[in-house]
């Protein structure tokens, strides 16, 4: 283990102490505690930062289960770094608002808050920072189910644990797919490590099982990083505490989507698939999220769908960056590889003006108690601060200079037009797209800026409106907005501290064959490009989005304005309910409530399971027939077994349930004999007293039913129980002749021979059945004494804590 | 008329003990010869039912005033105990060791970790095989 490795697992071991915190410092707000932790992270994490040279990845093993070549590996490279310095730095931003906007209230589940809180940030260190896959999917659902703790995180609100629910639902549906394109990588490549699925990518490009592991991994990805149409979501996880939307929602957890695909380009980019698939969808994403945020009126579903829209901005330009990777020539693979450096650059830029934005608007709630555009306004002079840095975030969103986002906005345009220039996929078909979609989507993005800047903060003060008298916030609320704020400006003026630092080691991660020994990318970001189409393109963008903006008035009666709701979300709800009602109806088929309806189940499946398999593996014999000699049978053994057939016959005919518990017990008694005859000692004991422990037990039982009644049976009912039972009978003594002749013509070792042989050398035992129960099937043993004191515990809790009638369960 | 019931008394007074140390034979006997913790189980708890079955349950309750339940639980972290105890030298999960001694009194004697793995199993089969049947009995509803 290595500092790397406690580092992932530091949150971790954080939340162990954290109630403890919570209760012995009740007067202390618990955020102070946990804040430590991410700062000491984040500034331990700084000093990896390439200063002066290129990054060297670091690799350091920790064995799991290396028989399944699961290992804990900790790989840091400029990809890695710098979603791990997001992670912690942005974490300690948000714990230290959270301290603020989250009271010390006297039943504030606090506790519970940072302890889901630092079990993301582990989980989510955990996805960046490994390089086995298997490793990566554990951390990946924990995010998932952190994500959702959070957002349920007030459960008494409807809309809270649905919000939750739903993104459970559909990133562990995407993660689970994803587990199966790990699992079809690791057939191809027989290992789990990336960097060793990166060192075979050329010779698994051909490979059938290439593309649908691809599909696969990509639908968690979607789905993770909010991807049209699994994008319904995140809207809804807008429930969650602001922290949460700005850490979670915005700066990290759904762009574990982005990393995988970041991750992956080595595999898979270069292919045609991968290039459509990331484009399209980042694309159709771009400009789905801008247009639909326009509608919004609560101020954090607009950014929900911001957010939504920038993800598929980078998504997209990782897809037409990927075309780097089919290139070898160099001057060529440069010219694409720009849209990954914008990728890089604009997921550093969307985290800091994204979070600041919505720590902005985690204060006008917090101030005002609304959220929505229609109660606010004037907040200019009241809240001046907030106002500043709202204008510093929404300006780079928009895309306006001096602030970051002009820049990667810049840069986005310029790997879309480079892309159309492109000479495979067929690009020059429909290529021309690509910007005009691009441009298409800033208008909008643009305009949805201009209305959260202009409906929060001018027009008319209107106090009668809002829940609280509104006034500026505190200082420590304003600390985090503040330094995002700051580090938007400084990025947008000095865009060059990033450079090498930062994007050009990621550039290298994500695509690590372009380039030669000891050759580097060149980062040079710079305003001014001269006049350019992406000049035209911006200066274009503001004034179409200004005319958006004046006209919306006239737009604003439209259907397609009023109705906030994502119409997709009528399927996802749809098709929750055809599944609950569809379970429902299953169920309710086949749990009828009476047993002998289960037997006739279990039997009939056994019957087909077992016949198949005998049928299938052609094992049915009939030769121990011809091998029976009635010599053999002493007439001790045949009085039982004739004894026995006759009680058995009896059975169905027996009208009271005390004499049929005799005759089950009569049953049992003669097959003990049979043990005791062939010399099986123990199993003769166990019969006989499990025997006398149920006949007591059934005789208990019974004396609280109800007196059997006559029931009447229609003749094809009880043709059918005749066949299920006769058929049930018949495959047993089949399958008993097949085994015994198999045994003698086939040749196959019985396994009891090892247990002879091993169980005095390697168990010390004499007594071969006991030595299996303890020692080498111990853990069956272990388990089955765990199913017995649980069904105890069922009995007892059925029995002593009835259902009162009405009840459901 | 009042029944009497002193054969019954009297005779389990008796057979209740000869099949307790029975089964405690048994129990011990397990690794060697036909017994072990899962028929010792259950051999204590069919003495322990004719006791329950010959008196009545307010008496024997008060004469063995244990609590199943509990003993339960006593056995399943006993055997998990066993389990766990081979991580201490490396082994996996439920590797059990055996080892022969000369004691006093009993003479060279074999010792082993599954003697205790059994006692767990022993005590867990005791407490379901009696929780169950006392929780029916006792339901008067």
């Amino acid at each position: 283990m290595s500092t790397l490795h406690y580092l992932v697992l530091a949150p971790f071991i954080m939340a162990i102490f954290v109630p403890f915190f919570y209760k012995w410092f009740r007067n202390i707000h618990t955020g102070w505690f946990v804040l430590i932790l991410p700062t000491v992270l984040f500034v331990y994490l700084l000093q990896y930062l390439p200063v002066g040279g290129p990054m060297e990845p670091l690799q350091l093993t920790v064995p799991w289960v290396p028989s399944l070549g699961i290992n804990f590996t900790v790989y840091l490279d400029g990809l890695s770094l710098l979603f791990a310095l997001l992670i912690t730095g942005i974490g300690a931003l948000v714990v230290l608002y959270s301290i603020y906007y989250i009271a010390n209230k006297k039943d504030e589940p606090l506790n519970n808050f940072y302890v889901y809180l630092l079990m993301f940030m582990g989980a989510m260190l955990g996805v960046v920072l490994s390089d086995n896959l298997i490793v990566i999917y554990v951390f990946w659902e924990l995010t998932s189910l952190a994500s959702s703790l959070l957002i349920a995180y007030w459960f008494h609100k409807e809309k809270s644990r649905y919000g939750a629910q739903k993104s459970m639902f559909i990133t562990v549906t995407g993660g689970f797919s994803m587990l199966a394109g790990f699992s079809l990588l690791y057939v191809m490549t027989n290992t789990f490590s990336i960097q060793e699925i990166i060192a075979q990518a050329g010779t698994i490009i051909n490979d059938p099982l290439f593309i649908p592991a691809m599909l696969l991994i990509l639908l968690g990805a979607f789905t993770k990083s909010a991807q049209f149409p699994f994008h319904i979501w995140l809207p809804d996880a807008m429930e969650a505490p602001t922290p949460v939307s700005a850490y979670l929602h915005s700066a990290t957890m759904v762009k574990a989507g982005i990393y995988l695909v970041a991750r992956l380009t080595p595999v898979f980019g270069g292919t045609a698939q991968w290039f459509w698939l990331l484009t399209i969808f980042g694309l159709v994403t771009l400009v789905w999220g801008s247009v639909s945020a326009i509608r919004q009126k609560d101020l954090k579903a607009i950014l929900a769908f911001s957010t939504i829209s920038q993800l598929g901005l980078i998504m997209s330009l990782l897809g037409l960056g990927s075309a780097a990777v089919h290139y070898d020539v160099a001057e060529v693979d440069m010219l694409y590889a720009t849209a990954v450096m914008a990728a890089v650059f604009h997921l550093v830029n969307h985290a800091t003006f994204k979070g600041s934005l919505f720590m902005v608007v985690g204060i006008v709630d917090h101030e005002t108690g609304t959220r929505d555009i229609r109660n606010l306004g004037g907040l200019m002079t009241i809240m001046p601060i907030t106002f500043t840095i709202s204008l510093i975030g929404l300006a780079s969103m928009a895309g306006l200079p001096p602030f970051n986002g002009f820049l990667s906005k810049e840069m986005f345009f310029t790997g879309t037009l480079n892309a159309t220039t492109l000479d495979i996929f067929n690009v020059s078909t429909w290529g021309f797209l690509f910007p005009v979609l691009a441009w298409v989507a800033s208008v909008f993005t643009f305009a949805y800026c201009m209305i959260m800047f202009f409906r929060t903060f001018t027009g008319k003060y209107q106090p009668e409106k809002l829940k609280k008298e509104a006034h500026e916030a505190p200082v420590g609320m304003l600390i985090s907005p503040i330094v995002l704020a700051s580090l938007v400006v400084i990025f947008g003026l000095f865009p060059n501290l990033l450079g090498y630092t930062i994007i050009e080691p990621a550039m290298q991660s994500i695509l690590p064959n372009l380039l030669g020994e000891g050759d580097r990318f060149y980062v040079n970001i710079y305003h001014w490009h001269g006049l350019n189409p992406e000049l035209f393109m911006t200066i274009g963008v503001v004034l179409f989005g200004m005319l958006v903006v004046l006209n919306l008035k006239r737009w604003q009666e439209t259907t397609f304005f009023l109705k906030e709701r994502d119409p997709l979300n009528r399927v996802y709800d749809s098709g929750l309910d055809g599944l609950i009602t569809g379970s429902q109806r299953v169920t309710n088929f086949q749990m009828t409530g009476l047993l002998r309806d289960y037997f006739a189940f279990m039997m009939v499946f056994m019957i087909f399971l077992v016949g198949w398999t005998f049928i299938q593996f052609d094992a049915l014999s009939f030769e121990s027939l011809a091998m029976f000699d009635a010599g053999e049978v002493t007439p001790f053994l045949w009085i039982i077994t004739l004894v026995l057939i006759a009680a058995t016959v009896t059975m169905p005919f027996i009208q009271q349930r005390i004499t049929g518990i005799i005759v089950v017990g009569v049953i049992g008694f003669l097959i003990a004999l049979l043990f005791v005859v062939f010399r099986a000692p123990d199993l003769a004991l166990t019969q006989l007293l499990v025997e006398t422990v149920m006949v007591v037990l059934l005789l208990l039982a019974f004396y609280h039913l109800p007196e059997l009644r006559k029931e009447k049976f229609t003749p094809r009912f009880r043709f059918t129980n005749l066949v299920i039972s006769v058929g049930m009978g018949l495959m047993v003594t089949i399958i008993a002749f097949s085994v015994h002749a198999l045994r003698q013509t086939s040749g196959f070792d019985p396994i009891s021979d090892f247990f002879v042989e091993a169980s005095v050398p390697l168990a010390g035992g004499y007594n071969m059945v006991n030595v299996i129960l303890v020692d080498f099937r111990g853990l069956d043993t272990l388990l089955e004494v765990l199913v017995l004191a649980i069904a105890a515990l069922g009995v007892v809790t059925l029995i002593k804590h009835k259902f009162k009638g009405g009840e459901d369960v | 008329m009042k029944t009497n019931f002193l054969m019954l008394h009297t005779i389990t007074r008796i057979v209740a003990f000869i099949i307790l140390s029975f089964s405690v034979f048994l129990f011990f006997a397990g690794h060697n010869n036909p017994g072990g913790g899962f028929i010792g189980g259950l051999m204590t708890a069919s003495a322990l039912l004719l006791l329950y079955v010959s008196f009545d349950l307010k008496t024997i309750k008060r004469v063995i005033p244990f609590n199943y339940s509990t003993m339960i639980a006593v056995g399943l972290l006993i055997a998990i105990a066993t389990g766990l105890n081979s991580f201490l030298f490396g082994d996996p999960f439920l590797t059990q060791y055996f080892e022969y001694y000369d004691l006093p009194v009993l003479g060279e004697t074999e010792l082993t970790t599954a003697l205790p793995f059994d006692l767990g199993i022993y005590l867990v089969v005791v407490g379901v095989a009696l929780l169950t049947i006392l929780t029916i009995a006792e339901d008067d509803a």
